[in-house]
């Protein structure tokens, strides 16, 4: 499987829990339903975490990529609330 | 004045704790799975206000304690409390508040409706007379936010996991969501280790698909004490999955503590003192589906 296509990016590596996903989640409220971001996330509670808080905000997580470095890029895509 | 008799045993089986000061009684409250109406809250503060010094004491167990009750008034504040929908609570030898975390009609990540079953364990078991206390509390899931194993009889919601392969898109979530390092994605697939599997149930809370599947379970410990003496409740039974056979096991750890503790000796204590082995014996055959002598 290749890289996976994206419209936005964000590192969260900066933030501890729960900024990681406060920031994430800021950067998805800009983005037009349908569209994907890719999400850069440290290993341990990040990666624990965030994929489950998307998933429980409605959004469609589609896959969490290992970088090989200590981090991770989780893709998902927007999922307007009706 | 004559010296009244006073039932010291009676008032404190009823929740009427005696205090430091002469007279004086700190009334402990029926609170089950640490939730309370606005009306009961309304009623407490009331009583705390005209018969107390106007405050609450919140207890270790999610219970609350109006102090500074006086003796005589003691009947007109068990009366006033009813009005408001509030029982006196209960002190000691016997069963004790029945606590619980908030669980998964509130909380994202609960196993288990843990207030539904404090209310049921709490109808089955309040109050009930034994050689000492004993406690029962319920928490939702490993997070353990209610502490199962500082009771007598705890108990931990999980999740008995199935996978379904069809769904998976091999997304990898899963695989890092799981704590024990029990998933691995093998050729597009998931494996996982029944033997690292704690039945957190993250991978079902966390899967974007819903490949992966949980039916609740109870996860129960026995033993805790986290008094004079410190020790930790032990899991001896694999996951339980229906209220059942909890109910069962229950029944069968306080019988087996009714028939065999000494007055004044907590659970724990009595085990050690006959023997963990009879007691697994008598549990094992209450979770199987057998009668416990």
């Amino acid at each position: 499987m290749g890289e996976l296509q994206f419209d936005e990016q964000v590192d969260i590596t900066d933030k501890v829990c729960p900024m990681t996903f406060v920031k994430a989640k800021v950067t998805l409220d800009e983005l037009d339903d349908g569209q994907i971001l890719a999400i850069r996330m440290n290993d341990g509670e990040p990666v624990q975490n965030v994929p489950r808080s998307m998933k429980e905000e409605g959004h469609q997580v589609l896959k969490l990529q290992d970088n090989g470095d200590g981090t991770y890029t989780l893709y998902v895509r927007k999922v307007e609330e009706e | 004045m004559a010296e009244k008799k006073v039932d010291y045993a009676s008032l404190k089986k009823g929740g009427f704790m005696r205090q430091k000061q002469k007279g004086y009684f700190s009334l402990r409250l029926q609170v089950v799975g640490g939730n309370l109406t606005a009306e009961n809250i309304r009623t407490v503060s009331q009583v705390a206000e005209k018969y107390g010094k106007g405050y609450v004491h919140m207890t270790s167990r999610q219970g609350i304690e109006i102090p500074f009750i006086r003796f005589e008034d003691i009947e007109e504040v068990k009366e006033k409390l009813a009005e408001g929908g509030v029982k006196p609570g209960v002190c000691g030898p016997r069963v004790r508040t029945v606590t619980a975390c908030q669980g998964s009609e509130v909380c994202p990540s609960g196993c288990i409706d843990t207030y539904g079953l404090a209310k049921e364990l709490d109808a089955h078991y309040f109050g009930k007379d034994l050689p000492h206390k004993f406690k029962f509390g319920v928490t939702g899931c490993q997070n353990n936010c209610l502490k199962a194993e500082e009771n007598d009889l705890g108990v931990k919601g999980g999740m008995i996991v199935t996978y379904k392969e069809d769904a998976c898109i091999q997304c990898g979530v899963c695989v890092k969501a799981c704590r024990e390092g029990a998933l691995t994605m093998k050729d597009g697939s998931i494996e996982i280790d029944r033997e690292k599997c704690n039945h957190c149930g993250r991978c079902v809370k966390s899967c974007p698909t819903d490949a992966w599947e949980g039916e609740s379970g109870y996860i129960v410990s026995f033993g805790g004490l986290f008094g004079n003496k410190i020790y930790q409740g032990e899991n001896l039974l694999p996951i339980i999955k229906d209220k059942e056979t909890l109910f069962r096991v229950a029944d069968a750890a306080i019988g087996f503590f009714e028939k065999n503790a000494k007055p004044g000796e907590r659970f724990r204590l009595m085990l050690q003192r006959v023997g963990e082995e009879e007691f697994k014996k008598v549990i094992k055959e209450a979770y199987d589906g057998r009668a416990s002598v």
